[in-house]
């Protein structure tokens, strides 16, 4: 069966670690979905989150091999049910005087933001699921979508706990 | 035998080829660098600095001096714009020698060879772009064969980094693939530590090669050297340590097994696990299988040993395999050459998978006891566990006597074997086999990549590790001879033979020139057929004869003519042409120990490697011979089919006694 599986990695930040893990996923034939990556609350170290397509026996494959890579120190399977996942897009839409106020509408309902706006069209600014982006998309096409820029999905598991607690 | 000319006896210079050569240098004589300028005489036993306070030095000078507080004593190299800032304070180490090789490939296979032979960390060094470009054979080599090797490499200076510079190339970007790990060092200061963690990447764990790439730059800078340096690896913690429930779970599973084999990989020689892994064999009484990796990991004289698994092995190894109902996998990693189709490999064999690399447990074959760790501490724990046990020895070895009785029968019906060749011509098989018999289980034998390499695997008996080299998991050709030159150097004492063939021999025999002046006197046998052998033997099988690209005209032209060849490069030249000739030439070859020699072994273009199982085929199709197919499944066990014709002289023709049936059958082509 081929699912989703969504891989937090602390990673040292250091020159071509991004290209390290991408080089891996490719060579080895395991198709990444989409990929964010940024600073943690300690120095030095990044975290990506990771959206990866494969059967479940090859994920395991998939984090084997990358815990192989010196510069990974810590992989964890992040279950939709059990974290909290977001991704941010950001729609130029063609909205003149007559609908910008139906557009608005839309971006009020999604709790989305405008971000920018000119006679001719407003950008909007939105967080959530892939789901609730995907029907955001849906209902601002109609009026004519310029441009669209969505980030890869970030995570972060629920509850208290940390998964750089004990990475050391 | 025909030999070139008269050579002359053991301990003085051959004559002159032609009136001019250069008396060839004596073992431990000083170098020709050595006698022409002054470089400091190289002393790897004296004492090496355990700490330094912090004092000032270029980035050139921290590196050799890292080099030698971290114990290597040989790097092969070749300098260059950018590497060259390092040859200067080389030039003054008495701790580390510097070998100066032809090509890096051969750097780079030698620093190989080294860590194979000695189980240290091989060591080579290149220059910036093509220099670099040229350790990509070796370091993939040596990652596929889990091989200690730090590669350093000049780089262009910091600024000039991504501009297409003059001799640039992204060595870290090229050989990230291939490497366990690389690094590029942006300052000076990182020096030190950057050696150390390489050395300590390469060397623990699974080991692998790792490169560290530097600025030219970086390497003119001032900066300040100091030891032993902090290593900051937070992301590398190998696991050698079993766990202790895994190893119980095995021992029961081993206690219930009626056809259990061990199957050892090359792991088991890094390891260091050969003593330790008699004693498992004696408390299972379980037969052993030596990977191509593992030839030498148990002794072959050994009489649970049944020979090497997979495409080329022996069939009672492969037969064992495939009957098994427990496969206790140490350091091997189910090779697609050792297990061929893997649906079908081993159906009725529960899973031991030991390995000190977590990812390869399951990666190829799932393991019903999975057990990441050190070889060693597995065997050792694992026969603890076993004679802590409910079941003893006793006991088990009572249980495995029905599997024994079946394992002597295919031992026995199908042993491995050769037949002269019908034409008359000299069996490569033979020369192996007397090459083995006469230089013994203490000289290393190092193969190149092809037929020759399986017969040496099959033909020569290992008794000890890191006695037989090779290239199994990349199959480099030419990796032979500057192996062999790598492994001298590491065990001077030891007899080393590459044994290579005549298109192998053709790709890095310049490192011969490397051995004949820097005093490195191996012996390299040329199985010379004339052609590309493996190919051809595959062109013979599976593409009716049409030898497309594979006759190399060293039969048909003599070009080259090796033993020319080996005079031009300083090394003895002998050749052989006759059976009766074979003993002659290698007690010849044997009793020179002042200089390499060369020997052109001319053998038949025909002969075969076999057993074998071809590509894409499940084990259970294994072919004991040309034509002549074991019939595992039948309840003697030992008999044979012959499924192709048999009017045309073949391999197996000698065999014909061992056909206790006759089935007519379309040919497995």
């Amino acid at each position: 069966m081929t699912t989703t599986h969504t891989l937090s990695v602390l990673v040292e930040d250091k020159p071509g670690v991004l290209a390290r893990i991408s080089g891996l996923f490719s060579r080895r034939g395991y198709n990444i979905q989409s990929l964010a990556v940024g600073p943690t609350e300690e120095e030095g170290i990044s975290r990506m989150t990771i959206c990866v397509t494969v059967d479940d026996f090859p994920l395991e494959q998939v984090t084997k091999q990358l815990n192989k890579l010196v510069h990974v120190i810590k992989i964890v399977e992040l279950e939709p049910a059990s974290s909290v996942q977001r991704e941010l897009v950001m729609m130029k839409v063609r909205a003149d005087a007559h609908v910008r106020s139906q557009v608005l509408e839309v971006t009020q309902m999604f709790r989305a933001k405008v971000v920018d706006v000119s006679p001719e069209a407003v950008t909007v600014e939105a967080t959530g699921t892939e789901d609730k982006l995907e029907a955001l998309r849906r209902m601002l096409e109609p009026y004519g979508i310029r441009e669209i820029v969505q980030s890869g999905m970030v995570a972060l598991a629920r509850g208290p706990r940390s998964i750089a607690a004990h990475h050391r | 035998m025909t030999q070139a000319r008269p050579t002359a006896a053991p301990g003085t210079p051959g004559p002159a080829a032609n009136g001019t050569r250069r008396p060839a240098p004596r073992a431990g004589a000083p170098t020709e660098q050595q006698d022409t300028v002054l470089q400091t005489p190289v002393a790897p036993d004296a004492p090496r600095p355990t700490r330094v306070d912090p004092e000032p030095a270029t980035g050139a000078q921290s590196l050799v001096r890292s080099l030698e507080a971290v114990g290597c004593d040989v790097v092969f190299g070749i300098p260059g714009g950018a590497i060259l800032p390092a040859y200067d304070p080389l030039f003054d180490s008495r701790l580390v020698r510097h070998i100066l090789v032809r090509h890096e490939q051969g750097a780079g296979h030698a620093a190989t060879g080294y860590a194979q032979a000695t189980g240290r960390v091989g060591v080579c060094i290149a220059t910036s772009g093509p220099g670099a470009t040229n350790l990509v054979t070796p370091l993939a080599d040596a990652m596929l064969d889990s091989v200690p090797l730090v590669a350093i490499t000049g780089q262009v200076g910091r600024k000039l980094i991504g501009t297409d510079a003059f001799q640039e190339a992204d060595i870290c970007g090229i050989t990230m693939p291939i490497t366990k790990h690389n690094m590029l060092v942006t300052d000076p200061a990182d020096i030190p530590r950057a050696i150390a963690e390489a050395f300590h990447i390469a060397a623990t764990g699974r080991p692998g090669p790792v490169l560290v790439d530097l600025p030219k730059d970086v390497l003119q800078a001032q900066t300040t050297f100091s030891w032993p340096v902090e290593t900051r690896l937070p992301g590398y913690r190998p696991t050698t340590r079993p766990h202790s429930k895994q190893i119980r779970e095995a021992a029961r599973l081993i206690g219930e097994a009626r056809r259990p084999v061990l199957y050892v990989g090359g792991g088991v020689i890094k390891a260091e696990a050969s003593t330790e892994l008699l004693d498992l064999a004696d408390e299972t009484g379980a037969p052993v299988v030596t990977t191509l990796m593992a030839r030498g990991a148990f002794p072959d004289g050994h009489r649970q040993n049944l020979g090497m698994p997979g495409m080329h092995g022996t069939v009672a190894a492969v037969a064992a395999m495939q009957k098994a109902d427990l496969l206790i996998a140490l350091g091997a990693r189910f090779d697609d050459r050792v297990t061929g189709d893997l649906s079908t490999f081993a159906p009725g064999a529960k899973v031991i998978h030991a390995d000190i690399d977590p990812a390869e447990i399951g990666k190829n074959r799932p393991a019903d006891v999975p057990i990441v760790g050190d070889a060693r501490e597995v065997v050792t724990e694992l026969t603890a566990a076993l004679r802590s046990s409910a079941v003893d020895r006793d006991t088990r070895h009572e249980q495995l006597r029905g599997w024994w009785e079946q394992l002597e029968s295919w031992r026995q019906t199908f042993p491995l074997g050769y037949d002269d060749p019908a034409d008359g011509t000299l069996s490569p098989e033979y020369v192996i086999e007397r090459i083995g018999a006469i230089a013994g289980p203490d000289a290393i034998y190092a193969a190149g990549v092809g037929q020759h390499q399986m017969w040496a695997a099959q033909f020569i008996a290992y008794e000890k590790p890191r006695t037989w080299l090779n290239s199994g998991g990349a199959g480099t050709m030419g990796y032979g001879v500057p192996a062999a030159m790598g492994a001298k150097v590491g065990c001077p004492d030891t007899t080393v033979w590459c044994i290579d063939g005549d298109g192998c021999f053709q790709m890095t025999n310049q490192e011969l020139a490397t051995c004949a002046i820097e005093g490195i006197p191996i012996k390299v046998a040329v199985i010379n057929n004339g052609n590309l052998g493996m190919v051809r033997q595959w062109q013979t099988l599976f593409y009716d004869e049409r030898y497309s690209n594979t006759e190399l005209g060293t039969h048909k032209h003599r070009v080259p003519d090796f033993v020319l060849l080996a005079q031009a490069l300083g090394c003895e030249g002998l050749r052989c042409e006759s059976k009766d000739d074979v003993d002659r030439v290698i007690n010849q070859a044997m009793a020179i120990t002042d200089r390499p020699v060369v020997i052109d072994f001319t053998v038949g273009a025909d002969a075969q490697v076999w057993p074998m199982v071809a590509a894409g085929t499940g084990n259970d199709q294994i072919m004991a011979a040309r034509d002549i197919r074991p019939l595992f499944d039948d309840p003697e066990a030992v008999q044979a089919e012959e499924v192709s014709r048999a009017d045309r002289p073949v391999d197996g023709e000698g065999r014909a006694a061992q056909r206790s049936r006759t089935i007519d059958e379309e040919p497995v082509r």
